[in-house]
């Protein structure tokens, strides 16, 4: 037997706030995993990271393909900032992405989130970004429970095995 | 790896649980395990094992969503089967190799 005790991790909240493909997917598949390994799972959706919830964007999401040095070409050699200003390059490259991450049984946002919500984790949104973004709850995909400040959000992380992981 | 008792029969495991031939399975087993995890197996619990085990048998790497898309049962319904475990109490107790995808 260990000598000392283990302290499992009981509670993840999540603070996306970036809404590049790489970005809301971290956060999606880590959220998922934390679900999975039966930890209670809260996520918000702020600012950029709104895309990730948003049902016009949510599904569409794209990868940077300028200002993104770890960019490479399918055979690995660096993909130039250049051909990645030119129109449709980012689209192109961006739904290259997703296409290797469905073989990877990774499934689109939309689906995603229903992964999430069917394991109890639950979805919030940034009510500034909102306001900001002009947006309404009607847009947002129908697995965010609500729209709420930090305050409230803070408020839902308490419990000393809780751990809050911006993405 | 460890010898372990389950269901009367003499069994190898993985440190952590996990049985390490598949074929060392059999229903009982499946009842003790599910019991120490706190869980009681019904018909539909064991439709979802065998499935897994046909799976597994054939190679396949299990996902979450390869299983929620097998028409077995879906994500929701295996939450509710196996809580807080979907993939890993099931796999478990199905006497399969522990999950090792992150989705």
């Amino acid at each position: 037997m260990d000598s000392q005790e283990k302290k499992p991790l009981e509670k993840v909240c999540f603070i996306c706030a970036k809404g590049s493909l790489e970005d809301v997917y971290a956060t999606l598949v880590m959220a998922n995993g934390a679900v999975m390994e039966g930890i209670e799972t809260k996520v918000f959706f702020t600012f950029f990271g709104l895309d990730g919830i948003t049902k016009k964007t949510m599904n569409h999401l794209h990868t940077a393909t300028t200002g993104n040095p770890a960019m490479r070409m399918p055979g690995g050699l660096p993909f130039p900032t250049m051909l990645g200003g030119i129109p449709g390059v980012e689209a192109a490259v961006s739904s290259m992405m997703r296409k290797q991450m469905e073989d990877l049984d990774m499934p689109p946002v939309d689906e995603f989130l229903e992964m999430i919500t069917a394991g109890g984790g639950e979805l919030f949104a940034c009510k500034l970004a909102i306001d900001m973004f002009k947006l309404k709850k009607e847009d947002l995909s129908d697995e965010v429970s609500a729209i709420l400040t930090i305050g409230e959000f803070y408020e839902m992380c308490d419990g000393d095995r809780t751990q809050i992981i911006f993405t | 790896m460890a010898e372990k008792t389950i269901a009367g029969k003499q069994i190898n495991v993985t440190d952590d649980g996990y049985l390490e031939d598949m074929s060392q399975w059999n229903e009982d087993v499946a009842k003790e395990i599910a019991n120490e995890i706190g869980i009681e197996l019904t018909d539909k619990h064991f439709e979802v094992l065998k499935y897994l085990r046909e799976k597994s048998a054939a190679g396949e790497a299990l996902s979450i969503r390869s299983v929620g898309k097998s028409g077995v049962v879906d994500i929701k319904g295996l939450y509710k089967l196996f809580p807080k475990g979907p993939l890993k109490f099931s796999s478990k107790i199905a006497g399969i190799p522990k999950p090792t995808s992150c989705v």
